[in-house]
């Protein structure tokens, strides 16, 4: 309660509890987005990396603490709750693109029903977005008909379209074939250089180096360490964080001669 | 080869008459079954604890009293609202008392029948719906509704052929159609080719809303090949 909004804050989190049951997911987690920022979050499994950004949008009620839009309270089951979602854009592991609308359905909805913008603009902005990332063709296709990394780019259009103020990606890529991770990863860096404010869960380390302003290693709900991309990964400070990264680096022993 | 009995009816046009009867009788009643129906099921489904506007009471006190009509068996739900008829449409005999109680009877079904269609609706696009900011209201009409339409559908079909089912049931305490024709003219009278015909008539019409219904569903379902593509 009582936190002034800092100018250029867009999200602010304030000591975070999440809990289900007498499992705790989240602990005491505070952290802050500023305009233009792109914060990744990484973290082994079972982290609650992606609770966390499920608590931003109050798809998860939370237990304590709060997290502010713009200094406004996001909070479940509050009147203005749709609306300041619309200000919050999601990308879901799955896409969750609408099965029996088509792309451009898909685009347009949310912003003509929900923020009631015009057709004909949104139709425009829907069709430049989709040439942006490859897929004027696919307008009228439906989701079906789609590659998984084609259904990642329609959904990261339809968040795109609403102009949200940040943008949160959970594990966008967790569900794609390999070759198809890099096609989306290429339109999220190139959201990240137009200045997008962006909150990101991930996996691929060498993305999260990249792309991040900030990262922040989430470990057991809580924050185990943050800094930046190269203090991160190049050196850890914690423990914990040295074991998570050595699990992406293989090595093999030297090779014993055989012994007939 | 056919009695006497069957031939008089086919000629004075009572058969013809029957399937008129059985056919409006059920499209009718399904209709209306419907319009109650359907806002039970969805209000059925949004109320419920994982649903997108929980409310425990509402959905206990619609849950039991769906449940309550849904215990009874038709032939005796029938007899037991005939001054329920007799109020709302001022008789408790004939086809518009009958089409009273082919509602009370199909509309809770109908109501179930909404609530696992919506429930077939995949939760993740429900919540990218609602992480767009879309309002109770516009998740139901935009999304819920939409994203359900195939499976609706099919289980409209499956109404249908039940109240067919009942409405012949309905004959038996004063109703009318293919189902009076066969009591009447065919099982009392012992003309079993009356029986039969009325049995094979019954069965076209199911077949043909069976089938105009699985056409409608599959040309709306997107989700797999059947859907008509965009080239």
């Amino acid at each position: 309660m009582g936190v002034r909004p800092v100018p250029g804050n867009v999200l602010e989190i304030s000591h975070l509890h999440k809990a289900y049951g007498q499992n705790t997911v989240i602990e005491d987690l505070s952290l802050t987005v500023r305009e233009g920022e792109v914060i990744v979050i990484v973290g082994p499994s079972g982290c609650g990396k992606s609770t966390l950004l499920r608590c931003i949008n109050a798809l998860e009620g939370n237990q304590g603490g709060e997290v502010r839009l713009h200094g406004e309270p996001v909070l479940k089951g509050s009147k203005n709750l749709p609306e300041i979602r619309q200000k919050i854009g999601m990308v879901f592991q799955n896409y969750e693109l609408f099965p029996h609308m088509t792309v451009l359905d898909n685009i347009m909805l949310a912003p003509v029903k929900a923020q009631g913008r015009k057709k004909n603009e949104v139709r425009e902005e829907a069709l430049a977005l989709l040439k942006r990332v490859g897929l004027e063709t696919k307008a009228d296709s439906f989701p079906r008909q789609l590659s998984g990394g084609q259904k990642q780019r329609t959904a990261i259009v339809r968040a795109l379209c609403m102009h949200p103020d940040i943008l949160l990606f959970d594990e966008v890529t967790a569900a794609l074939d390999p070759e198809m991770v890099r096609e989306v990863l290429e339109v999220i860096l190139d959201l990240a250089n137009q200045g997008k404010t962006m909150l990101v869960v991930t996996h691929e380390m060498q993305f999260a180096r990249a792309i991040a302003d900030w990262v922040v290693f989430l470990d057991d709900g809580r924050i185990c360490e943050e800094g930046t991309p190269e203090e991160f990964f190049d050196h850890p400070k914690t423990e914990r964080a040295k074991k998570f990264l050595n699990t992406f680096t293989f090595e093999r022993k030297a090779r014993q001669p055989k012994t007939i | 080869m056919f009695s006497e009995m069957l031939v008089k009816l086919w000629e004075n046009g009572i058969i013809q008459m029957g399937i008129w009867e059985t056919i409006y009788m059920t499209v009718l009643s399904s209709m209306i079954a419907y319009v109650i129906g359907l806002p039970l099921g969805v209000i059925l489904h949004i109320t419920d604890a994982e649903g997108i506007y929980p409310l425990r009471w509402v959905n206990r006190i619609l849950g039991l009293f769906v449940n309550f009509f849904r215990s009874i068996p038709f032939i005796i739900l029938m007899v037991a609202m005939l001054p329920v008829a007799k109020l709302i449409v001022g008789v408790s005999l004939g086809n518009r008392a009958m089409i009273v109680m082919l509602v009370i009877a199909a509309s809770p079904y109908v109501a179930r029948m909404v609530e696992s269609s919506l429930k077939e609706v995949n939760a993740g696009v429900i919540e990218a719906a609602q992480s767009m900011g879309a309002n109770n209201f516009q998740l139901v009409w935009k999304v819920l509704l939409p994203e359900a339409k195939p499976s609706l559908i099919v289980g409209s079909v499956i109404s249908m052929v039940t109240i067919l089912g009942y409405s012949a049931m309905a004959s038996t305490i004063g109703g009318t159609g293919l189902g009076q024709i066969a009591i009447s003219y065919g099982h009392q009278r012992f003309n079993p080719d009356v029986t039969w015909c009325c049995v094979i008539l019954t069965v076209i019409i199911v077949q043909v809303i069976q089938e105009v219904g699985t056409w409608i569903a599959h040309k709306t379902d997107k989700r797999y090949s059947g859907g008509s593509a965009v080239k």
